[in-house]
């Protein structure tokens, strides 16, 4: 150990709510905070979110307050479009070497305007939509992104592919586009780090029962949500990927790849009871002709007012809730056939659906356990990172100095991951404080107020 | 090159055609499928009581004779593969259940044959490519529905030759041997199985939810390399025909009868006749035959 005093600075991996939220907590008490993203903007799988259950609040509206005071906060370091490399050191004096992939933009020249997007031709599909809408070579991951900063994908820019085009370069105002650009890595000196990586969704290639991820109209959850967000592609409006159409039959398939021991993963993931419930609620809310079904193991709504909305989506809403599980879909002609089981009155159901909604499992990242292992923290055999212990330490990791927060650690809905930020955040500034003599500070104050 | 060939009691009676199109098509890709000396019936399902171990040992006896003369066992029969392939899986796994029935049949196997079917040895050791090559008449024009069934696939830990939910083996096969796939959602559905002996009724709204699915598909026959599903879709045909108004019939081939044709053998001895759907008036008027 070295006899310097440690350094009061935090460095949070992942810019989600989890990220976010314990980078504005740490950041409001007076210390300094590194929030590092690997996507060009922060904000994380929430902007994706079109509506939060059980209140039904805008997910974008409760969250571009946070990601905007976060982005402006004078003791918050923004490291965007950034990796972390290495991790050195010990409690109180790591050293992170932290890589900023080449945007090919100068974000200190770039103004945010938007031209370049509106001008660029190369259209690709977008992996912020999920794939079922288009983006552009040059983009942000949405207009109100922080920061509100280009990159250009060079894997589908034209100039990088094929060696034509520089239209961004032509209309840009200030100059910013830098095809030359090349990555570059900083050191930052922090005292403590709190890894918020959050999730990933099982991949559908994965369910052959449920078409490999190869018929366009099976959805995951997070697409959905890009349908049903109003700043998504459809501008909130439910259509079809296949064909553009309203579905007027939509199935929605809980435990897809969760509670399946056999086959996928063996735990529950959690979210999904509630937002399917919201997803075929919002779903009837916006086609009220549309027949919306889902098929559950068991309704596993524990949470406050989580019952009332299940209940809400069944009886005010109309949604038809089935007892049993999805064994195939597949497509015929334009519809999409669902057969399944109906446990309760023991008859097997043949539903030709419009479109199928798999709630998938929630998954860790696969770069958190490249992390997991840089900083020699134990994962479990799914990849979640496993906290010193899961009753009476569940923020504090096997390395003093890293703590844990969100769905890194195991499925959360954003309370819980917020609750957890926050817990995250007060270790590290009782950390802080100790170490910068807050609490020496506090009595000495105590006794002068008692002479 | 020549490997040991289990044909299995169906393709010694009801299946000739299918057994006598494996033996021809191979023998003219310059393999020859030597019939093990001694055989006996395979069981036609594998015993799924942990304790039946004399229903077992009907097929090692199969796998142990194969054991003296090569490393591997070729099938054509669906049903026999699967039911072979897993007491195999047996026999290499299980200690204990193999030192009771080696004690019984007399033998010392340890489940070191590969039990390969036919299909397997095209694609791994002919490769689709060599097939491709060696056709002398394409199937062009003819589009061709694959039929798996659930026993050549099933349980896909122990089968795992192919994915058993997006299987490619009988499409790579068609198109090696010049035809058009037909895409249907129901390939490897069941076919009825055994449920044929005591419920008919079900076994047949199984065959003509397949059928059904394959005409729309713009099928002109269906493929099996089984014998059951090959006998649950074609037999009852005339009956569905009569029921389902607009069902149109479509005959079933073996996959050997196709390979076959395609390699320009005689046809003759395939008994292309003795389908309950004939498949011959197709397969002239693509100029096949």
């Amino acid at each position: 150990m070295t006899d310097a005093t440690p350094i009061t600075r935090v460095l949070i991996i992942g810019a989600g709510i989890a990220g976010i939220q314990a980078a504005l907590d740490i950041a409001n008490s007076g210390y300094e905070v590194v929030l590092v993203d690997k996507e060009p903007s922060i904000g994380g799988r929430m902007l994706q979110l079109s509506e939060t259950f059980p209140t039904l609040d805008c997910a974008q509206c409760i969250m571009t307050p946070r990601t905007v005071e976060a982005g402006h906060h004078e003791r918050i370091r923004l490291m965007t479009y950034s990796e972390v490399l290495a991790i050195e050191g010990e409690i109180g004096h790591f050293t992170a070497t932290i890589q900023h992939k080449a945007a090919s933009v100068n974000w200190d020249l770039c103004t945010g305007c938007g031209l370049c997007q509106e001008k660029c031709p190369a259209k690709v599909s977008s992996p912020f939509d999920r794939g079922i809408a288009k983006r552009k070579a040059i983009y942000t991951l949405s207009p109100q992104a922080v920061p509100n900063k280009p990159i250009i994908d060079r894997e589908s820019c034209t100039w990088y592919t094929k060696g034509k085009c520089r239209l961004c370069e032509k209309v840009c105002p200030v100059h910013a586009i830098d095809y030359e650009q090349q990555s570059s890595t900083t050191q930052v000196e922090v005292g403590a780090i709190i890894l918020a990586t959050g999730y990933e969704l099982y991949g559908l290639e994965n369910l052959g029962e449920y078409g490999y991820g190869e018929i366009p109209d099976v959805v995951d959850g997070l697409a959905f949500e890009r349908l049903l967000s109003a700043s998504g592609p459809t501008s909130g409006k439910v259509r079809r990927p296949s064909d553009g159409k309203e579905p007027k039959e939509v199935v929605f398939v809980q435990c897809a790849g969760s509670r399946a021991p056999e086959t996928a993963m063996p735990y529950c993931s959690k979210i999904c009871c509630m937002y399917t419930a919201k997803h075929a609620m919002l779903y009837k809310h916006r086609v009220h002709d549309g027949n919306a079904y889902v098929f559950y193991i068991d309704i596993r709504a524990a949470g406050k007012r989580y019952e009332e909305f299940y209940h809400r989506a069944a009886e005010e809403d109309r949604v038809l809730f089935i007892r049993g599980k999805v064994a195939r879909v597949f497509r015929e002609g334009d519809k999409v056939v669902v057969w399944g089981a109906d446990t309760l009155s023991g008859e097997t159901v043949e539903i030709a659906a419009d479109m199928v909604v798999l709630a998938t499992a929630m998954v860790p990242r696969a770069e958190t356990k490249a992390l997991a292992q840089m900083l020699g923290i134990p994962t479990n055999e799914y990849g979640f990172l496993l906290p010193a212990d899961d009753n009476m330490a569940p923020v504090e990791t096997a390395r003093p100095g890293v703590f844990l927060a969100g769905a890194a650690t195991s499925p959360k809905d954003i309370p819980e991951t917020v609750a957890q930020a926050s817990g995250a955040a007060a270790k590290v500034l009782s950390l802080f404080a100790q170490w910068s003599g807050v609490p020496q500070a506090m009595q000495a104050l105590a006794e002068a107020e008692a002479l | 090159m020549r490997i040991p060939y289990y044909p299995g009691c169906t393709l010694s009676t009801k299946a000739k055609g299918f057994d006598r199109a494996a033996r021809d098509s191979f023998a003219a890709l310059g393999i020859e499928l030597a019939e093990l000396k001694m055989w006996n019936c395979c069981g036609a399902t594998f015993p799924l009581s942990r304790d039946n171990l004399l229903d077992l040992s009907g097929p090692v006896r199969n796998l142990a004779a194969a054991a003296a003369e090569s490393d591997k066992l070729a099938v054509a029969c669906s049903t026999c593969f699967n039911v072979l392939k897993r007491s195999n899986l047996v026999m290499r796994n299980d200690e204990e259940k193999r030192e009771r029935i080696n004690f019984f049949i007399e033998a010392e196997y340890a489940g070191t044959v590969e039990v390969l079917h036919l299909l397997e040895i095209l694609r791994d050791q002919v490769g689709w490519e060599n097939l491709s090559k060696a056709v002398k008449k394409p199937l062009t024009g003819l589009k061709v529905a694959p039929y798996y069934g659930c026993m050549f696939l099933r349980p896909p830990k122990e089968m795992g030759f192919d994915d058993h939910e997006n299987p490619q083996i009988l499409e790579n096969y068609l198109r090696a041997l010049g035809a058009e796939v037909a895409e249907y959602p129901h390939r490897a559905e069941c076919c009825g199985n055994y449920i044929v002996a005591f419920d008919l009724d079900a076994t047949k709204e199984m065959s003509y939810m397949i059928l059904a699915s394959t005409r729309r598909a713009g099928a002109d026959l269906v493929v099996t390399s089984c014998p059951l599903c090959q006998f649950n879709l074609d037999r009852w045909q005339g009956d569905l025909t009569m029921k389902r108004g607009g069902f149109r019939p479509i005959p079933v081939l073996y996959d050997t009868q196709l390979l076959g044709i395609a390699l320009g053998l005689d046809a003759s001895a395939f008994d292309l006749d003795r389908h309950y759907v004939d498949p011959r008036p197709v397969l002239r008027e693509k100029g096949l035959l």
